[in-house]
């Protein structure tokens, strides 16, 4: 497969039926890549050099954008901070919350299908509902967190509604989606063979040193992959924000994406917006090859890798 | 899924006082999770006094059925269902057709410049959808699209990168001694996936349409650049729209919380399944 350069007209009339077939067959893709993908992105470039309402035409200011006008908005920086502290709080918490309900319900003991489906339900209603859901459980008046503290006589804040509050309430809400980490966990856990636990145990190894020799070393893999996407999405949050805060109060849960969102689409600034997301993808990219980069150090691949 | 059933000897060492706290740290953390939607049932059926009772009202007595009516008639939710069901329905069809298709040239065919493109399609997994989201608005709005279902429905038929992915993964597991047995027979490629390849991977292709249709139905961002006219919304798009343009009835807007998304959670259900093990076909084996 790896022959490089293999003209078409050095392989068999059977391998070139082939290779147009496959040709035919990813057609759709290929047309999907170009027109939805490469050429946007190449546009949205272009847009990022310009000032553009989408009502009159575009004007080039060339880098105006990126160095004029972004370190000089205050919201940018704000929705960058929001970001990345809820970034630095949300992917860890997830990574270990999803890893705490896979072993919770990885032992096939009587019941665990419900509990399963119990901890995976509630990601079910990712989006809006999820949202809604928590902006009631968190009514600083008669949510049901407030009310439980009070209970205890605690007079709780006002969540959403508190500037100080309203990050960490989003952030506290999301231990509802855990369930999306576990699953993944879970097939993780099944592909570690028995033996190993077996000879673990002769060697009186007990549940805490399974766990730290055993399944953390060899689910390394099943966690980048969790690292992975839990980056990737969280620095796209919108629904939570836009729905249970609308960015408020004063810009406390202003998400990158929302607010590139209201300057495209409310402000109509789309060059500005088209230079923000620039932003937010070149972020995105550091971060993951940062943690592709560092796999060697912590990551343990058992088998050999499967190659084509 | 089948290692799940097996005994391994790490849970036969959980005996009695360690399988006891193991069932109660499990209970805990279900209650935790299912305090919300309880909540969220309970809230939906209450009078509008009892929503602000202190100390709080665990089951609203008589529970009011009435407000799923008032709330579901607050805002034509019936159209909503529909726009939804239009949506989701076509990205269902759109995404399974493309995906199967490119997934198989990806898995079986032979053809120069096949090792590049993946890589490519790999890493648009990696693109965030805030950076093609303005340049693929303003190049529908060039052919006129927004305000339809079009730009939601049509880059379907296009495949989603996640989907070939998943697919390729479990195509390349199948045998490919079927095929050839097919193709000795005088199949051409379209029977063999026909015939062959697409009765072997109902499980797979399910998993394609049970993701997909979660997602369309709770799609939010792409619903909401495009979509301008309320005779358009999708249901989340009416959900985000009650809870932020009446005067907040708690009560009302959980009754069409629970209705908006009670489609999907039926479907969670129903194909439980396919659900954990479609996650779980990409994910973890390269």
């Amino acid at each position: 497969m790896t022959g490089r350069k293999r003209q078409w007209t050095s392989l068999s009339p059977a391998r070139r039926r082939e290779a147009l077939s496959f040709y035919l067959l990813i057609s759709p893709w290929l047309i999907g890549f170009l027109l939805l993908t490469a050429v946007p992105m190449l546009y949205s470039l272009y847009v990022s050099f310009t000032h553009w309402d989408l009502l009159t035409d575009p004007v080039w200011i060339g880098l105006d954008n990126y160095i004029r006008k972004m370190p000089n908005d205050p919201r940018f920086w704000q929705s960058l901070k929001v970001t990345l502290i809820y970034t630095a709080a949300y992917v860890p918490l997830e990574l270990a919350g999803g890893l705490f309900l896979a072993l919770l319900v990885q032992n096939r003991i009587r019941g665990i299908r419900v509990f399963r489906t119990i901890f995976y339900l509630p990601t079910v209603l990712a989006g809006v509902a999820f949202a809604v859901v928590w902006l009631w459980m968190l009514n600083p008046r008669s949510g049901l967190v407030n009310l439980a503290l009070a209970q205890v006589g605690i007079n709780g804040p006002r969540w959403l509604l508190d500037p100080d509050w309203a990050l960490p309430a989003l952030l506290m809400m999301t231990f509802w989606g855990w369930g999306r980490a576990m699953v993944i966990y879970l097939a993780g856990l099944q592909a570690i063979p028995s033996e190993l636990y077996e000879s673990a145990a002769i060697d009186g190894s007990n549940a805490w040193s399974n766990l730290v020799y055993v399944t953390i070393p060899l689910l390394t893999p099943t966690i980048f992959f969790n690292l992975i996407l839990s980056i990737i999405s969280t620095f796209q949050t919108f629904t939570n924000a836009f729905v249970a805060t609308n960015g408020g109060p004063l810009d406390s849960t202003l998400f990158f994406v929302l607010y590139l969102y209201k300057q495209a689409f409310e402000f109509l600034s789309m060059g500005y917006a088209a230079a923000l997301a620039w932003v937010l993808f070149a972020i995105i990219l550091v971060f993951t090859l940062l943690v592709f980069r560092s796999q060697r150090f912590w990551v343990f691949y058992s088998g050999e890798r499967l190659s084509e | 899924m089948s290692n799940y059933d097996q005994r391994d000897p790490y849970i036969l060492r959980l005996g009695g006082m360690r399988l006891f706290l193991r069932y109660m740290l499990l209970c805990l953390t279900a209650l935790l999770f299912l305090l919300p939607l309880y909540w969220l049932v309970s809230s939906s059926l209450k009078p509008e006094y009892q929503i602000f009772a202190q100390p709080p009202v665990w089951w609203p007595v008589p529970p009011v059925w009435k407000n799923y009516i008032d709330a579901l008639t607050e805002l034509p939710f019936g159209l909503y269902t529909l726009n939804t069901l239009i949506i989701a329905v076509g990205a269902v069809i759109g995404h399974v057709l493309s995906c199967a298709l490119v997934a198989y040239a990806f898995a079986r065919l032979r053809a120069p410049g096949k090792d590049v493109l993946f890589v490519v399609m790999l890493a648009t997994l990696m693109l965030p959808y805030p950076v093609v989201m303005i340049p693929q608005y303003i190049i529908f709005s060039e052919i006129g699209w927004v305000n339809s279902f079009k730009p939601l429905i049509v880059p379907t038929f296009l495949g989603n990168a996640f989907f070939i992915f998943l697919l390729r993964q479990f195509f390349l597991q199948i045998p490919i001694d079927l095929e050839d047995a097919a193709r000795i027979d005088g199949a051409n490629l379209l029977q063999i996936l026909w015939y062959v390849i697409f009765p072997i991977s109902r499980p797979a292709i399910a998993t394609v349409a049970i993701f997909t249709f979660q997602f369309a139905w709770n799609d939010f961002l792409a619903p909401l650049i495009y979509l301008q006219d309320q005779s358009k919304y999708t249901l989340m798009l009416g959900l985000s729209f009650f809870r932020s343009s009446f005067e907040v009835n708690w009560a009302y807007l959980m009754a069409a919380s629970l209705s908006v998304v009670a489609p999907v959670v039926l479907l969670f259900f129903f194909t439980q399944r396919e659900f954990v093990a479609g996650i779980t076909i990409g994910g973890v084996k390269q």
